[in-house]
């Protein structure tokens, strides 16, 4: 019957062989009929810029402190001087209610923002899955795969997670942009974090800090670092953030500063210099 | 009896030839916006008690040539909210195309009392705007959304080609950012002020602005529209002229001209 027709022919006869196969493919927007496919071919438009400002995040025994400035620029300009970068993951609504997670990303703020909506989406989702919270482990190893799965096309920020572990205890985690990622008692990043790390070092690591008459050189007995108390850890994340207002430009404005407990998330907004 | 549903009701290859898909494909790659071509200068806005207060000149430039010189770069969207396009004139052409029909689809689905703030159509334009910069393709504009949020409050926030976005109590795209800016900051540092702000003094802020634009942006115009967004709905201008221009300050600037000395 069908050879009658196809008049001996083995492949079907009809007529789109050599037929449009990428016209009815990826419709952008309902009123354009056909938007061609996004080219391979590199380009020079730009694609990233740097909206400055810097971050920081120190974990302590019971609770973990994210901080970041508000200001954001273009180059010698300041855009605005109210930009967070501090976002809460999770929890209930657009308010975020009961989260216990929270992730800071500086660099590109457009691609920042993004990466923050996506796992924000993810770890929302989780807890309808799964009727739990997801774990700060689990959303971390998460937001790595999330940033290598842009492996190629990267999202250019510096990301720090954190939260409180399932044993009660202050996590941080840091990223570079393509998903390599490590647990970490504290961590700066953004363009000051060159000038906040080294105070850190001393300050919370105890690096070059040794016990007092332990001897002289090879004796020498170094300092050994332990969990800080919550108010010095405010004071220390004050006191990185004026001084790198002092010596970055793109550094300024105000201080967002979260703590994050079992409690809850406690947000406080700090004046800084404007300048 | 052809068993395949995709060649129902189409000419048969046997009897008409394969379909010619050639003029689908140009065979030359696709090719996307490297630069903008026609221009519009700066647009400047600033946030007041009850509402914005939103401008930009009325010329689309070529280059350095001064090609149209009656565009119009407010669109009023709705009646909380108008949009402020720096940038390639083609681009904005289609975002207004894009947003008419969204518009449009908008008023059939809901009632005007929900219809789309300011905020929700900053949302929607910062998508449209980072979803084509991450296909590589741009849309080569910087636009500033002025109008009224969710709560009714006023609402000013920008979006550029890279889909950056960020808000601020005054705003200002291009020279304007250097320009402009610094006369507005002085008027309004922070939100607490802008809550201060009266509407007359706000828009004298904007005229002045303008003003200081024509003196020193080469690429402006002295006819601007101008648009004050307040909870009475968009009063929009679209051809307002320079007025009290002062060149005095002209003659004693020295090094760029021909002049001696």
């Amino acid at each position: 019957m069908a050879s009658i027709i196809h008049m001996g022919r083995e492949d079907p006869g009809y007529s789109f062989s050599a037929a449009p196969t990428a016209a009815s493919a990826n419709r952008e927007h309902s009123f354009y009929p056909y938007v061609p496919n996004p080219s391979p071919l590199p380009s020079n438009s730009p694609r990233y810029t740097d909206n400055g400002g810097s971050t920081l995040g120190i974990a302590g025994a019971t609770f973990t402190i994210m901080a970041g400035d508000t200001r954001s620029t273009s180059g010698y300009s300041i855009n605005t001087r109210y930009a967070p970068k501090l976002f809460l993951i999770g929890g209930t609504g657009t308010e975020h209610k009961s989260a216990r997670i929270v992730l800071s990303v500086v660099g590109f703020a457009a691609d920042g923002h993004a990466l923050a909506e996506r796992l924000d989406t993810i770890v929302k989702m989780y807890k309808y899955q799964h009727g739990k919270d997801m774990s700060v482990a689990a959303c971390a190893q998460r937001l790595s795969h999330i940033l290598y799965g842009k492996r190629f096309f990267p999202y250019y920020v510096q990301a720090l997670l954190g939260g409180i572990d399932e044993k009660g205890a202050g996590a941080l985690y840091s990223y570079d942009p393509v998903g390599s990622y490590e647990r970490e008692q504290c961590k700066a990043a953004g363009a000051a974090a060159s000038l906040i790390t080294p105070f850190l070092d001393n300050q919370v690591n105890y690096k070059n800090q040794y016990v007092p008459g332990s001897g002289s050189g090879l004796d020498l007995q170094a300092r050994q670092a332990v969990p800080l108390p919550q108010q010095h850890v405010e004071t220390l994340v004050r006191d990185a953030f004026s001084s790198a207002v002092e010596r970055h430009i793109e550094v300024g404005d105000g201080l967002q500063m979260m703590t994050i407990t079992v409690d809850g998330i406690q947000e406080v907004l700090i004046p800084l210099k404007q300048d | 009896m052809n068993h395949f549903p995709e060649a129902w009701g189409r000419p048969r290859d046997d009897v008409y030839g394969a379909y010619n898909g050639a003029h689908l494909a140009s065979g030359m790659p696709n090719q996307h916006t490297q630069s903008p071509i026609v221009t519009g200068t700066s647009v400047v806005g600033i946030k007041f008690k009850d509402g914005v207060v939103i401008a930009a000149d009325n010329l689309a430039s070529y280059g350095s040539l001064a090609r149209f010189t009656d565009v119009k770069r407010l669109h009023r969207f709705n009646s909380k909210s108008v949009l402020g396009f720096g940038g390639d004139v083609s681009d904005m052409q289609y975002l207004d195309r894009l947003l008419t029909s969204l518009d449009i689809r908008e008023n059939y689905h809901s009632a005007d009392d929900a219809a789309l703030s300011a905020k929700n159509l900053h949302t929607y334009l910062s998508k449209v705007m980072y979803k084509r910069r991450s296909d590589f393709n741009p849309l080569w504009n910087h636009i500033l959304v002025a109008g009224l949020d969710t709560e009714e409050k006023p609402f000013l926030a920008s979006v550029d080609l890279l889909g950056t976005t960020f808000s601020s109590p005054s705003l200002a795209t291009g020279y304007g950012a250097h320009l402009a800016q610094p006369i507005m900051r002085k008027l309004v540092p922070d939100e607490e002020a802008a809550a201060r702000l009266g509407k007359e003094e706000a828009i004298q802020a904007i005229k002045d602005c303008m003003k200081v634009l024509f003196y020193r942006d080469a690429r402006s115009m002295d006819r601007y529209s101008i648009a004050v967004i307040t909870k009475e709905g968009v009063d929009l201008n679209e051809d307002v002229k320079l007025e009290n221009q002062s060149w005095a300050f002209a003659d004693r600037i020295r090094g760029y001209g021909t002049q001696v000395n």
